[in-house]
């Protein structure tokens, strides 16, 4: 027992390590110096109250998408769909908040309220891929990749179309709401907000009940493993996979919410910012376990703020932060399946 | 809309429908041995900006295409190893490839950004070229555009005219019968999962070489094309006649949304350009509604006659996946 404990965490480190080497590999590829490269996206990562709030700003939304897909995963589907969820989650927000701005209500009822109609926004999307899949025969995956274009589409359609700024529509998004609208930040300048860091840990705890502690947790497991005998086992199939998609889509919907609330202050074409599909790895490289997810989410959204700065200081793209990620839930699922192979060996 | 624009639009339609075929043909050959290339997104961008780059460095085009199949069979490779040696989820790995793919290939291609290469020039075939109508629509294209034409008969031939092609079939159908016959299955699986890959990594060339030359990083407007050439695969069902028939139903499309732009002035051109995804998950609807067991509950009500046109009307449709398609062989 001992020693299997021993070779798993070696391979698991190796995974690690091996990761970095490759990284290392390909910065020197480009001709990038990896020690500055790995200073850089440290320092801009930690360097400052000012980066670290930042990497908060960015672990809520992550945080929020990976704890949906846990529940997705769990029940066995592939929510690729999830930047969709996202999306519209963003747009239910702008509208309610375009719809309620003028209409006298306390600010501080029209922010919750407009929190909870993206959620709707996120659970409806997600609900659509769901049926796809139940009633359509459609996957998931790409019944959900049909609607992240289209929720893509009907954003900026709304951008470029009736909700566009006065005068020229832009890429820049519509016209921000009033300050009164935002979520309450920590200063000014900052864009974190602690209710909304609140939220994200709030939801991360309530996954983590429900799969762990709940009978509907264990169903939905059932379901995961066995469709076929869960359903001979007396587990309504096709409801629990509905309830897990509506779920999901419900915590995408909030990061799309908080998105426009506390971050972006309006509704911009790339709303979703790439986070659904950075939840899926985030999920994978924490081996779908709920305890795992905010370290190795905070860890995600580090490297990705940590590397805004690279364009600037070494000329060199921040989609390095996106190499590095892949290549480290790469190498730990080849490492899994390495310890799989030795110990069906042994 | 005079005769020739036409013509020539429809020329086009022919040659942007040319990176889809390799792409599709290469993932319809690695999914009928049973194996879902998930990473085609991320592959045909990393295909074009590697064939763009050493195109750029050897002044061959020739080489640059070369570049393009051996990156796609490398991450095919990849893939073969996770899923059949280690049995790792096709999917999962799938997924993971096609981000690192492309972030790879927006952090790798930067230097190489907006700088002009070689580009793969038309190829009118003597005589031909000159026929009235024809000429312009299918002799006066390029090189790979021809070469998809050809890919597409050769592989429907060997797919479903060929011993090998049997085989094929029968390790991605029924693996166990297959591997009682004498084939070596997971060694066969490897062979078309690198072969498929090599196929659709010639997609990203095409773009970068020859489509779309040169290599623009985010703005290339390549991110989304290998999610389309996966859903064209499932609407072709597989078959090479039919992943064709989708792909070139897809370019016709796009070009429609073009040519059409200006009589929709109320349409924001964003909009156009994603049209065609919606129809996909329509088109997906339709060929795999007739999977689903309420569809047959419901149509039994029906009075017979009408019952047995739906059906048959459905069953056209239909596509059914190989059946041994993600799950790993085992011998015992």
């Amino acid at each position: 027992m001992g020693k299997a404990r021993a070779s798993n965490a070696f391979l698991q480190v190796g995974a690690i390590v091996v990761a970095i080497l490759l990284t290392t590999l390909v910065l020197l590829a480009a001709k990038a110096p990896p020690l500055a490269a790995y200073a850089n996206i440290v320092l801009g990562a930690v360097g400052s109250w000012d980066v670290a709030a930042n990497v908060l700003v960015s672990w809520v939304p992550l945080l929020l998408a990976t704890a949906g897909l846990l529940i997705t995963f769990t029940a066995g589907l592939w929510n690729i769909g999830i930047e969709g969820q996202i999306t519209l989650g963003a747009i239910f927000t702008t509208w309610m908040l375009r719809g309620l701005q003028t209409s006298g209500i306390d600010p501080s009822l029209i922010i919750p309220l407009s929190i909870v109609a993206g959620m709707a926004g996120g659970a409806l999307w997600a609900l659509l891929a769901g049926a796809l899949k139940t009633f359509g025969g459609v996957n998931e995956i790409f019944g959900g990749l049909g609607l992240n274009f289209v929720a893509s589409a009907l954003n900026l359609w709304l951008i470029f179309g009736p909700w566009k700024r006065p005068g020229v529509a832009s890429m820049s998004g519509t016209v921000p709401f009033a300050p009164s609208l935002w979520l309450p930040t920590i200063s000014a300048q900052s864009r974190l907000s602690p209710a909304a860091l609140l939220l994200a840990l709030c939801a991360i705890v309530v996954v983590y009940m429900l799969l762990q502690g709940t009978h509907f947790g264990l169903r939905l497991k059932a379901v995961g493993k066995n469709p076929n005998a869960a359903y001979l086992l007396g587990v309504p199939t096709w409801q629990h996979m509905m309830t897990s998609f509506a779920l999901c889509g419900i915590f995408a919907g909030l990061a799309g919410a908080v998105q426009v609330t506390s971050v972006y202050h309006r509704l911009i074409p790339s709303i979703s910012s790439g986070y659904g599909y950075l939840g899926l790895m985030v999920a994978m490289l924490a081996g779908f376990r709920a305890a795992l997810v905010a370290p190795v989410a905070l860890f995600f959204a580090a490297l990705n703020v940590g590397s805004i700065q690279l364009p600037i200081v070494l000329r060199q793209d921040s989609s390095l932060a996106g190499v590095l990620q892949g290549t480290l839930v790469l190498f730990v699922l080849l490492a899994q399946g390495l310890r799989q192979r030795l110990a069906g060996r042994g | 809309m005079t005769m020739e624009f036409v013509l020539i639009g429809l020329a086009g339609v022919l040659a942007s429908a040319a990176p889809i075929l390799f792409g599709v043909i290469g993932e319809t050959v690695s999914e009928r041995a049973g194996v879902t290339n998930l990473s085609m997104n991320g592959k045909i961008l990393l295909c074009a900006m590697g064939g763009f780059a050493v195109a750029l460095a050897t002044k061959s085009i020739l080489l640059g295409f070369l570049a393009g199949a051996v990156i796609g069979g490398l991450v095919a490779l990849l893939l073969a190893f996770a899923s059949i040696t280690l049995r790792q989820s096709q999917v999962a790995v799938g997924f993971v490839l096609t981000l690192l793919c492309r972030d790879l290939s927006y952090f790798l291609g930067n230097p190489i950004m907006g700088e002009t290469g070689p580009r793969l020039s038309t190829l009118p075939i003597p005589l031909l070229k000159d026929l009235p109508g024809i000429g312009v629509l299918l002799f006066r294209l390029d090189p790979m555009t021809y070469l998809s034409f050809v890919l597409v008969l050769a592989a429907w031939i060997f797919i479903f005219r060929t011993r090998p092609g049997l085989m094929l079939r029968g390790i991605g159908e029924r693996p166990a019968a297959a591997y009682v016959r004498g084939a070596n299955v997971n060694r066969l699986r490897y062979l078309y999962t690198v072969a498929g890959g090599a196929i659709a990594g010639l997609a990203g060339p095409i773009y970068s070489l020859s489509m779309k030359a040169g290599w623009k990083g985010t703005i290339s407007g390549l991110d989304g094309i290998g999610w389309i050439v996966l859903a064209i695969t499932i609407f072709g069902g597989w078959n090479p006649f039919r992943a064709a028939l989708g792909a070139y139903l897809f370019s016709l499309l796009q070009w429609l949304g073009l040519v059409l732009q200006p009589a929709l002035p109320g349409v924001p051109s964003q909009v156009l350009q994603v049209a065609p995804f919606p129809l996909m998950i329509l088109t997906l609807l339709f060929v795999n509604i007739g999977n689903a067991e309420w569809v047959e509950r419901s149509l039994s009500r029906l009075p017979e006659p009408v019952r047995r046109r739906i059906v048959k009307a459905l069953r056209a449709l239909n596509a059914t996946p190989p059946a041994a398609l993600g799950t790993p062989f085992e011998k015992d």
